[in-house]
């Protein structure tokens, strides 16, 4: 069915998938009637992936999350708009080809798109630097947003990071004034802002991009403060406690729509969406046509109230009567 | 120039000596012995060698404000177990007993030679200082009443970064505090952020740098991510003064150095050029 890398619990499947391929082998190689066996052999996959897929851990979808295969931002940019035409450069410093930027088009409206890019192999993660940009990223990302503001284009950010780059040349840089400078700017540009994490949302390097009017997530993405096994390594001093940690920050998609952080879940096809990327690229273009028919109807003042509120509302505190 | 050691920030929450507790202090960076009334005098910074002991908030407010100026916010607001995370309740609970403290920040209206701010200054004893809800809704309010009553905003950092314990919450509070920082300088008003020892994370990637000023005490480390990490990372050495005031003043990532001493009479100074002329407390 598919030619992807099966994860640990995936290996259920992938066997009785290789036991119904091999009865369909030997059933056109011979006269004798199988189609009992078969159709038992599919009932039973059928179930088997309900029962799996339908009840995925949070550890089991940050694996999703962080799977090979799984579609990147460029793919999207792919099978979810047209004419990309990339931009590049912070203007001062350098190209991060970990956050690549551009207009694109996503049917009738013009966009400026900004987001992290993993990439697949070694020499692919060497350009991308496995989706951990430099402040220069952080800086050029800024510098298309501010531009799409002046020409009254809607920004769809994609967020697909472990997080910002640890590094001598990042600190050096000031990585951390260079999120931060996104957080303030990104809360009063005067266009719709939607932000999606497509896979991994790694801390201030994910939220660098994160700030919006809508927050979407793709079924099996991750948003978290810290990484399951940075949690673990600090809480239990021991990073195979990663599982526990997944649960314990509620970082999937289900738990952060529960908890009113992010505004609607994506649908991804059966398994995740590197199962089928243009099922996945299809379900975010149906939500993303959705949500900014609905923002380029609002006021820009109203707009922009609206996303200081949001983010203004967030926290859990109680206080002995009130101001 | 070697005069202030780095500081490791594992020191910090531990007992430096073995003499009888609130008599006699041990210089961390010299071994200089001092006695509490003389180091209490001095803010809390080496008779020897100059070395910046940590602050707790109260010390740093009574020592930043005019006299009798402070009048507090929200002192009785506190973090809520959202997540349900283990031992947090117990934690928090905890860490209040020994502080006295509610959470990491105290925040308030006040004057600093006269000029009206509010101010939020950290605690490094309550854990780590590190943000959470309590901290980004303490600090927001006061930053929106700085807005509402064109006050300037003084914020003393220092944090071992997010509150892990609140999840995504305590990231939101860096989108929340900025947001706020955005009105305010949308207001034309000045935010001075004071970096002290040690402020790291998502403090450092949201308000900490997002001063009109940042100012830095003397030898304090600053940086976003940790240097162990940065060294698993990229497995290279890290220079030797990688991540203190002192090297973030030669890259061009903070306006100034400011020894303690001095600190009150800069801040005043520099809201003197800052706030519109003719506005006292």
């Amino acid at each position: 069915m598919t030619a992807t890398e099966p994860l640990e619990f995936e290996k259920p499947i992938v066997n009785l998938e290789r036991q119904l391929a091999d009865l369909r082998d030997r059933a056109a190689d011979s006269d004798i009637d199988m189609s009992t066996e078969m159709k038992r052999i599919e009932d039973k996959l059928t179930k088997l992936k309900g029962e799996i897929y339908r009840n995925l851990s949070p550890w089991q979808r940050v694996q999703i999350a962080r799977h090979t295969q799984r579609p990147y931002m460029l793919d999207y940019v792919e099978h979810t708009f047209d004419d990309f035409v990339e931009l590049h450069g912070d203007r001062h410093i350098g190209e991060d080809e970990a956050m690549p930027g551009g207009f694109v088009r996503l049917e009738g409206h013009r966009v400026m798109v900004v987001g992290h890019q993993k990439g697949r192999d070694t020499k692919e993660n060497l350009r991308r630097n496995f989706g951990s940009a430099h402040p220069e990223g952080y800086r050029k990302a800024l510098r298309l947003m501010k531009m799409a503001e002046k020409f009254n284009l809607p920004i769809i950010t994609l967020i697909d990071t472990p997080g910002a780059y640890p590094g001598i040349e990042a600190e050096e840089r000031n990585i951390a004034e260079a999120i931060a400078f996104n957080l303030r700017e990104m809360m009063m540009l005067r266009v719709p802002i939607i932000a999606v994490v497509l896979g991994e949302g790694g801390s201030g390097g994910a939220l660098g991009i994160g700030i919006g009017d809508r927050i979407l997530m793709m079924e099996n993405a991750y948003y978290s403060v810290i990484s399951p096994e940075g949690c673990a390594a600090i809480l239990w001093k021991d990073r195979k406690y990663a599982p526990e940690s997944a649960s314990a920050l509620k970082l999937s998609a289900e738990d952060l729509k529960k908890m009113e952080v992010i505004d609607e879940v994506i649908p991804e096809p059966m398994g995740g969406a590197h199962h089928d990327h243009i099922t996945a690229a299809h379900n975010l273009k149906r939500t993303l046509i959705k949500h900014l028919h609905d923002l380029e109807s609002i006021d820009r003042d109203a707009l922009l109230e609206q996303r200081y509120q949001k983010f203004r509302k967030f926290g859990e505190f109680r206080e002995k009567g009130r101001r | 120039m070697g005069i202030f050691k780095k500081r490791s920030i594992a020191s910090l929450g531990k007992k430096k000596s073995d003499m009888p507790e609130g008599l006699w202090n041990k210089c961390p960076s010299c071994g200089a012995i001092i006695d509490e009334i003389t180091l209490k005098q001095r803010h809390r910074v080496c008779t020897k060698c100059d070395h910046h002991f940590t602050l707790t908030a109260p010390d740093r407010i009574s020592m930043l404000l005019d006299v009798d100026s402070f009048e507090e916010l929200d002192p009785t607001l506190e973090s809520t177990d959202a997540l349900n995370f283990k031992g947090y309740t117990d934690k928090v609970k905890g860490y209040q007993k020994k502080t006295g403290l509610k959470d990491a920040v105290l925040t308030g209206r006040g004057a600093v030679l006269e000029h009206p701010v509010t101010i939020g200054v950290m605690d490094f004893r309550f854990i780590g200082a590190s943000m959470g809800s309590a901290v980004g809704e303490k600090l927001t309010r006061a930053i929106e009443i700085a807005t509402a009553e064109k006050r300037a905003v003084i914020i003393v950092c220092s944090s071992g970064g997010a509150r892990m314990h609140e999840g995504i919450l305590s990231l939101m509070q860096m989108a929340k505090t900025s947001g706020a920082l955005a009105r305010h300088h949308e207001a034309q008003l000045p935010y001075i952020s004071i970096l002290t020892h040690p402020t790291t994370g998502g403090v450092t990637a949201s308000f900490a740098t997002l001063g009109d000023i940042n100012i830095a005490e003397p030898g304090c480390m600053i940086g976003f991510a940790g240097p162990r990490v940065i060294k698993e990372t990229t497995h290279q050495n890290l220079p030797p003064d990688f991540q203190t005031a002192e090297f973030l003043l030669d890259h061009g990532l903070i306006d100034m150095i400011v020894p303690r001493s001095m600190m009150r009479e800069r801040i005043g100074e520099l809201l003197d050029y800052m706030l519109p002329v003719g506005k006292t407390a």
